[in-house]
């Protein structure tokens, strides 16, 4: 199927390339299916909304950020996604990209979490306060 | 919103699954103990509304991804 995208025009798609956000993701309730584009030029994953052309949110692999970046999935989650095995699962953290680049930020306390034996996702909440929602993606002298 | 008044170690049930029990009172602030079926989950509020926040920031962001590539690049 066709649809319109925000930063790359349209595109062609595959039903089973849809990632459903059973609960759709904070902020956007309404929206819950995506798809993920990935840039290799820019080694970034843009995850476009499939209803919304215009909802696109930048992302990158939380361990590209922080080498030792790792959480425990909560029983929760593991049902809701129907999790069976770690390896199944595959993890982004949602960029907020200013003006100005250098600042750029991830959200690294409520990462997007995929199934990707059965494309559902959602975002989670991590009790661990270790980790921020602003985190900055380069050092603060760059 | 449905207002209830509780003393320390007096509870609320909510539907079947689900109980609040007020475990601390202190001068400023409450400890509330939550019972609730695993595949609920129990947030602090404003930690949801950081994520919302957040969430609508990093989509509204007009990105040109040329210039973007440029210091991603360096």
């Amino acid at each position: 199927m066709k649809i319109h995208t925000k930063f790359f025009g349209e595109i062609e798609i595959k039903e089973e390339h849809i990632i459903n956000f059973v609960e759709g993701i904070p902020g956007f309730p309404e929206y819950k299916k995506y798809t993920i584009i990935h840039d290799e030029g820019l080694n970034l994953s843009f995850l476009q909304s499939v209803e919304e052309a215009n909802l696109c949110f930048i992302t990158m692999p939380p361990a590209m950020i922080l080498g030792n970046y790792s959480f425990d999935l909560s029983d929760d989650i593991v049902e809701k996604l129907i999790i069976e095995k770690p390896e199944d699962v595959t993890t982004l953290a949602i960029l907020n990209i200013p003006e100005d680049f250098k600042k750029m930020t991830a959200n690294l306390r409520a990462p997007i979490v995929i199934n990707t034996k059965n494309n559902k996702a959602v975002q989670v909440l991590l009790d661990d306060d270790n980790y921020s929602m602003k985190h900055r993606v380069f050092k603060e002298d760059v | 919103m449905l207002v209830l008044s509780r003393k320390k170690d007096e509870a609320i049930v909510i539907g079947h699954d689900i109980e609040i029990i007020i475990t601390e009172i202190g001068e400023d602030k409450v400890r509330v103990g939550i019972n609730a079926p695993k595949h609920m989950k129990v947030l602090r509020k404003e930690l949801l509304d950081q994520v919302k926040e957040e969430n609508l920031k990093s989509a509204k962001s007009k990105v040109n991804l040329e210039s973007l590539a440029r210091v991603l690049k360096k």
